[in-house]
């Protein structure tokens, strides 16, 4: 299985969508392992398959075959209803849109996952106090997301990613909907989650100043990885 | 927990669109809730007869009378207790717009026959003491301000002349579903003008009420004062005040049968309109449910925020349905009060409002529940930006 340094082991994937009577091969035939603690990004153009293997990594695609290990558990041979628990405590997601649910709070967005666990409300608390002094907003956790700007938002999107302290972060262009500023701030915060707290990261990004961010940077097209 | 906070918020995001829903279901339910009320009052004078009650009439039909003598005949039958008598006297009080029903009666039997009917006893004794004297419902002699003591005059209409009566009395009913708006007075005034006006029409009476001791022995004594007459020139049809009374309600079927139709369309248009609703909710709402669904909220979470939310619409929509029942029915019942005495909203008409609310609130949600807890999470992350 995999190897002490691999969180993420990868092995033959195939991936294909059908669009009408046509079937479009996504990802062919991929393998490859990302380090514990790694920070990878993910470059290509689109529809090279890049946010497709994030997903499958994530839990929230499954693959036409092959096989993804992560942290020891296979998650192609989970169900669905245990693909969501799998989920809820082992990724934490960071999404181009923020993707934050408008008629909560940030402290409530944030709580969110922690819903899914068998946490106290005092200990939920807890967790969410230090989650949003680590992105810096702890002044904003009663404002709702139309009252916070881009950066202040996926600053409280990268907060709910890490507050049930999962084993893998993926990030789908998380500075893709941000100015230059509010984006090196993210990607800042994203460094220092991989830094201090070991988080391993996988990110999908277009931008190559973004992708500069991350220990490796690997290339998919048509499917493929490059050399 | 959270999802409630998520629901009851996502309840009343779109102010408008919501307030205009609950609107439109608390129209429905009004509606609804009055063609029930209809249905019901129709029914009340059943639920409100009684099993000891018979009534004997003219097997050709009830505009046919009966002689006087068959009294006696009635009178000596096993477990009769007690037999009064009257006519439908068909008056009218100044104009035909102020329509109520009015009876010539056998006064101490009849009001015996009634408990249902409460009245003052020293006016129950002014009425029997004087010929010309009558008793009308409390909601009868609010309607026209009379007083006890006042000349009321009646204009006869299978009885010609001008008919004047003194009000003696005033009954109230033993519960909302007795009538309130008749009128009676004694069989004998009529019976003895008649005697001097057109000798031809006295001593015959409309219908024999037939008090008996023991409800199970209806058939039996209906049967047996049936047998009586059977044979005779006015031959009798008796039955239970109940049946009666359905009889007269069965000539009006096709009418309450079009009620009760019209009731499950304006059932199937609340449907209809929470289902709109939730539909467009759940499609504007498909990448957040799938962000839900990728933290971990499994499809039946995404279930019950959806059908949370229909439910508290529609039960939004039944709760002002109900408030505005009221004073509907109340408005109904002044309107209509000629031929809705009683129109009293039921408490199982409430029930059902409410059942319906939840019915109409799980099923407009079933499919666009369906449709996001099945929706692929890539697919449904890509509804968003």
């Amino acid at each position: 299985m995999e190897s002490a340094s691999n969180i993420v082991e990868i092995r033959n994937i195939c991936k294909s969508y059908r669009r009408g009577e046509h079937t479009i091969a996504v990802l062919n035939d991929i393998s490859f392992d990302i380090a514990r603690g790694e920070f990878l990004a993910i470059m290509g153009p689109s529809g090279s398959g890049k946010s497709t293997l994030l997903n499958l990594i994530a839990g929230i695609d499954r693959a036409d075959s092959g096989s993804i290990v992560v942290n020891d558990e296979d998650i192609t041979a989970l169900s669905e209803s245990e693909l969501a628990g799998w989920r809820a405590d082992n990724v934490g997601f960071i999404f181009q849109f923020y993707n934050l649910i408008p008629v909560l709070t940030a402290a409530e967005n944030i709580d969110l996952p922690l819903h899914l666990t068998g946490l106290t409300r005092a200990q939920r608390r807890e967790h969410v106090e230090a989650a949003l002094e680590m992105v810096n907003l702890t002044a904003r956790s009663e404002h709702y997301p139309s009252q916070l700007s881009g950066g202040e938002q996926q600053r409280v999107a990268i907060a709910r990613a890490i507050v049930i302290d999962p084993v893998i972060l993926v990030a789908d262009e998380p500075t893709g909907d941000l100015d230059r500023a509010s984006a090196e701030d993210i990607l800042g915060l994203m460094e220092r989650m991989n830094r201090e707290l070991n988080k391993t990261i996988v990110m999908v990004t277009h931008d190559p100043h973004a992708a500069r961010s991350a220990h490796l940077v690997r290339h998919l097209e048509k499917g493929e990885f490059s050399p | 927990m959270i999802l409630w906070k998520i629901i009851f918020k996502n309840a009343f995001r779109h102010k408008l669109r919501t307030a205009l829903t609950v609107l439109a279901v608390a129209v429905a339910i009004l509606a609804f809730g009055l063609l029930r009320t209809v249905i019901s009052t129709w029914y009340a004078s059943v639920e409100t007869s009684s099993a000891t009650r018979l009534i004997t009439r003219n097997a050709v039909s009830i505009t046919f009378p009966l002689p006087l003598s068959y009294y006696s005949k009635i009178r000596q039958v096993d477990h009769v207790e007690m037999v009064s008598y009257g006519n439908w006297f068909g008056g009218i009080y100044i104009t035909e717009e102020n329509f109520f029903a009015n009876f010539a009666v056998e006064p101490e039997t009849y009001l015996e026959l009634y408990p249902e009917y409460l009245i003052d006893e020293d006016q129950r004794s002014s009425f029997l003491r004087d010929r010309r004297g009558f008793i009308a419902g409390r909601q009868l002699v609010e309607r026209f301000g009379w007083e006890v003591g006042d000349i009321v005059t009646l204009e006869g209409t299978i009885y010609p002349g001008n008919w004047e009566f003194q009000l003696q009395a005033v009954y109230r009913g033993r519960d909302e579903n007795v009538d309130e708006s008749q009128f009676f007075f004694h069989w004998e005034y009529l019976n003895e003008t008649l005697e001097e006006t057109d000798p031809a029409m006295a001593d015959q009476v409309g219908y024999y009420l037939v008090g008996i001791t023991d409800p199970d022995m209806a058939a039996q004594v209906a049967g047996e004062i049936d047998a009586l007459f059977a044979n005779s020139p006015a031959e009798t049809i008796t039955e239970t005040e109940e049946s009666f009374v359905l009889g007269f309600i069965s000539m009006t079927e096709t009418i309450i049968e079009v009620i009760r139709i019209v009731s499950l369309v304006v059932i199937v248009i609340i449907l209809a309109v929470v289902a709109n609703t939730m539909a467009m909710t759940t499609r504007e709402r498909t990448g957040e449910y799938a962000v839900l669904k990728t933290l971990g909220y499994s499809g039946g979470q995404i279930t019950f925020l959806i059908m949370g939310e229909a439910l508290i619409i529609s039960l939004c929509g039944a709760l002002l349905g109900i408030l505005l029942t009221y004073p509907a029915a109340q408005g109904f019942r002044q309107a209509l009060r000629a031929f809705f005495p009683t129109f009293n909203v039921q408490p199982d008409t409430i029930l059902i409002d409410l059942g319906i609310a939840v019915i109409v609130g799980i099923a407009a949600s079933l499919i666009p529940s369906r449709q996001a807890v099945r929706i692929r999470i890539a697919e449904g992350l890509r509804r968003i930006g």
